[in-house]
């Protein structure tokens, strides 16, 4: 594939999801406006009013209704895309079972939020992470520009004919949606290209014919049955059987995208910076691994070896990659923009040990839970996350193996 | 409205193909099963169906059987007006990039009272704002059926269910029931009706032109239930037509906020001596049989009264004068 | 109960595969409904209102025919038959 020309435009994180819609043939906008991700709805609800895209757009009067409308869009054939954060997606919690139970391929961007109560709008992963059992696909985006080709890239993820499961674009609130980069966009027609159009599994529907997966007059079926006990298992095994599927679509989608743009997200899984020789790693999502790698420069230059995992993918969670990228290292910190409270520390520490347990080597792990509610974390902190990993390196103790980053004690 | 009404008999209604199957696990003498089967006869073309959970969501498609001659999708409880906004909404959209075969897709969405008058209304209310081109169903059997008769906000004064029953304290419900159908006029819609299946021929008209119209359209379709009712399954119908005659169910149409009586209650509006009391209707209903102890005479009475001030009401909504207050004998 | 298929046989998302016509209710019925032809008059008021639709108008044949593979027994067309054409029996009657 022929590398194709951008031309940049300065977007803030929530523009560019809102772009990258409007270039992706999307039939469906059903959303409501929340904070921090209401910029996506407003900038959509411009290029609509403008005539600039051939989206239906409806303001619907809840988030529950919004992904409920995305849902049975999707279902009736159309390219569906909505947007939430915190308490809205928290609201559309059914519905997002629901959706990845109908393998409704409805893309959704969050603007990671903190959750209530209290009321916060700033920036954390709470909200995703508390959704991390429901089905979907999870990408984390370092920067506007990945959240820009991460959008487009989802649309053929959750479409891909072996995957069909609904997919997030996790963007951090206010450090991403609301800050401006230079963003390398893509041609209407390559995104176009890229994206194509749906294609629909075949299914035997009641009428012994076999048609297409969506409602349509022709071909009369039944979706959303209830299922008793002897058949409801099975459907929960073939969202399984998805998520495997996901982890080689993720890559190869990554790989057809760096052919058109020069762009490649580590292997699309996962990113790994300078992990090659290091012996003390942070893993971590989004936005933070930008600071992170900012001051693995700094310590790389005082000879010490510093790494990074980046986790792109959390949802199908990339266990071989993680397992075989940290499993050398001496001491790894997990950092946890989220908590799971009484368990133990956060999500991304929890599922990391897991991957890590039937490695060959067993580093270290520790936990520190930061950001929450959208508290800054400095390159000063991150830096005495390191020293803290050279001395758990060494062997010392780590009284508590779950610390919490920037709290005031 | 669209042009020439659609004229039907019988047998031409017979005749049309069942969309809603035989082999549906609805009890025998179902009022909601007869109330869907007579709603999908009123369908003129191509139609997707969306159903919110509930009694006749269950019965109709236990995995992998399906009762559905229409593509049809259920998805949750309060979700089906949303759901038929997506569905409309995509329709659209196809339709506007040459996507899509038909020139035209019916989308009904179906309800019961859960669906409708409660878990349901936020998304009801959102979508009839919205003007989507779409008729909503509901059928009223008038509490949670499927889940074992709890009370909804569509169950009527003095009814007996299992989250409001008739105790020695409370007898049954002390709420009134809500005017969903007053409250659709309310939201300036296209076209709002009232129907019970006894009517069959201005209930399928009814769908008909809720199917016609441009915009939003709203059924209320009474539906006894004999399980919940305690009624005798053979009398489903029977006591659809009782309602009416007992002005407890008036048959009306507001048409662009336009109220008219229907010709079934009309009848009662121009003779009022036909109205029958209350008590022809709640006799023989167990939901209602403590209304008819000594000491709930009160309540009973008030059943009668509050019935024919809402009458009345209508009757002025309806440009239907009346000569003189009906006659109302309590028992 | 026939052989139920696995995860890899079956459609996602539930699409059903079997019409609920080869599921037959007949058999909870207790009462059947019985027609003197002699007192219907066609009127199809029980085609219409059997909740089930397994009371079937025939155009080839003229003639309503009772589909007792999906009665249930209810009684409503009885009960609404305006000239009193239908009973309700026991099956050994």
């Amino acid at each position: 594939m022929k590398k194709v020309n951008s031309h940049v435009l300065a977007l803030n994180g929530d523009e560019a999801v809102a772009y990258a819609v409007k270039q992706s043939d999307v039939d469906v906008v059903a959303a409501y406006p929340i904070t921090p991700q209401t910029i996506i709805v407003e900038r959509f609800s411009e290029y609509v009013a403008n005539g600039e895209v051939q989206t239906e757009f409806v303001c619907t009067e809840s988030e529950h209704s919004a992904l409920a409308a995305c849902l049975a869009a999707s279902l009736t054939g159309a390219r569906a895309f909505t947007a939430s954060a915190s308490a809205g997606l928290a609201l559309m919690h059914e519905m997002l079972f629901v959706t990845s139970g109908c393998r409704a391929p409805v893309v959704m961007a969050i603007a990671n939020r903190a959750l209530s109560a209290p009321l916060n709008i700033h920036g954390d992963q709470s909200d995703t992470m508390a959704q991390r059992d429901s089905g979907w696909i999870q990408l984390y985006a370092e920067n506007v520009q990945e959240t820009y080709d991460t959008v487009i890239q989802a649309f053929r993820i959750a479409e891909d004919t072996d995957v069909l499961l609904p997919t997030i674009v996790g963007l951090d609130g206010f450090t991403l949606s609301h800050t401006l980069e230079n963003v390398r966009v893509l041609p209407d027609e390559a995104v176009r290209a890229f994206v194509g159009t749906r294609k629909f599994i075949e299914v035997l529907t009641h009428e012994d014919k076999t048609a297409p997966f969506r409602l349509d007059p022709d071909y009369p079926m039944t979706m959303g049955p209830i299922a008793l006990p002897n058949y409801y298992f099975e459907f929960k095994r073939q969202q399984e059987e998805a998520m495997s599927q996901a982890l080689t679509t993720i890559r190869r989608i990554n790989a057809e995208y760096s052919q058109l743009t020069g762009r490649s997200y580590g292997d699309g899984l996962v990113e790994a910076y300078r992990l090659e020789d290091a012996e003390v790693a942070v893993v971590c999502l989004g936005s933070t691994a930008g600071t992170v790698k900012a001051v693995i420069d700094a310590l790389r230059l005082e000879d010490v070896k510093a790494g990074l995992l980046r986790i792109r993918a959390f949802r199908p969670f990339p266990v071989e990659q993680v397992r075989k990228l940290l499993q050398n290292m001496k001491a790894v910190a997990v950092m946890d923009k989220s908590l799971s409270f009484g368990g133990n520390g956060g999500a991304v520490y929890h599922e990391t040990r897991h991957a890590l347990y039937d490695a060959d080597a067993h580093p270290r792990i520790v936990n520190y839970i930061y950001g929450l509610g959208g508290r800054d974390v400095s390159p000063g902190e991150i830096r005495q996350v390191y020293n803290d990993l050279q001395n758990v390196a060494r062997g010392q103790l780590a009284e508590k193996s779950v610390r919490y980053l920037g709290l005031r004690e | 409205m669209t042009g020439q009404e659609w004229k039907f008999t019988s047998k031409e209604i017979a005749e049309k193909p069942e969309l809603f199957l035989s082999g549906h696990r609805a009890c025998a003498g179902c009022g909601p099963a007869t109330v869907l089967r007579l709603i999908m006869k009123a369908t003129r073309g191509p139609t997707i169906v969306t159903e919110a959970t509930g009694c006749m969501e269950v019965a109709s498609s236990i995995y992998p059987y399906t009762s559905w001659g229409t593509p049809w999708l259920h998805t949750a409880f309060e979700t089906v007006a949303a759901n038929a906004s997506g569905i409309e909404a995509a329709l659209k959209a196809l339709k506007k990039k040459g996507r899509l075969k038909h020139a035209h897709v019916d989308v009904i969405a179906i309800a019961g009272d859960g669906g409708t008058y409660d878990i349901g209304f936020q998304a009801l209310s959102g979508a009839v704002e919205r003007g989507h081109d779409f008729l909503f169903v509901l059928y009223d059997n008038e509490a949670y059926m499927n889940t074992g008769i709890q009370r909804s906000g569509g169950t009527p004064l003095g009814a007996a269910t299992t989250t409001s029953p008739a105790g020695t304290v409370v007898p049954g419900k002390l709420e009134h029931k809500k005017p969903i159908a007053e409250i659709m006029v309310a939201h300036e819609m296209p076209y709002v009706a009232t129907a019970s299946p006894y009517y069959w021929r201005d209930l399928i008209a009814k769908a008909r032109k809720g199917l016609e119209v441009e915009g939003p359209a709203f059924l209320h379709v009474f539906a006894p239930c004999p399980r919940g009712w305690r009624t005798e399954p053979a009398k489903t119908i029977e006591y659809s037509r009782l309602a009416v005659e007992t002005c407890v169910f008036p048959l009306w149409e507001a048409v662009d906020g336009k109220y008219s009586l229907s010709i079934p209650s009309r009848v009662f509006a121009r003779a009022p001596e036909k109205k029958k009391p209350v008590t022809e209707y709640l006799k023989g209903q167990g939901r209602f049989r403590h209304l008819f102890m000594p000491q709930n005479k009160a309540l009973l009475e008030t059943i009668q009264r509050l019935t024919d001030e809402k009458w009345l009401k209508l009757l002025k909504k309806c440009g239907e004068a009346t000569v003189s207050e009906p006659a109302s004998s309590s028992s | 109960m026939s052989h139920e298929k696995s995860w890899r046989e079956i459609a996602p998302a539930g699409v059903c595969f079997k019409s609920s016509l080869t599921f037959l209710t007949g058999d909870w019925k207790t009462y059947m409904p019985i027609r003197d032809r002699e007192k219907c008059t066609l009127c199809l008021l029980c085609v219409l209102y059997c909740p089930d639709a397994a009371i079937n108008w025939h155009p080839d044949k003229q003639n309503i025919e009772f589909d007792y593979n999906y009665c249930k027994g209810c009684g409503i067309c009885a009960n609404e038959c305006p000239t009193k054409a239908i009973t309700m029996k026991l099956p050994e009657e």
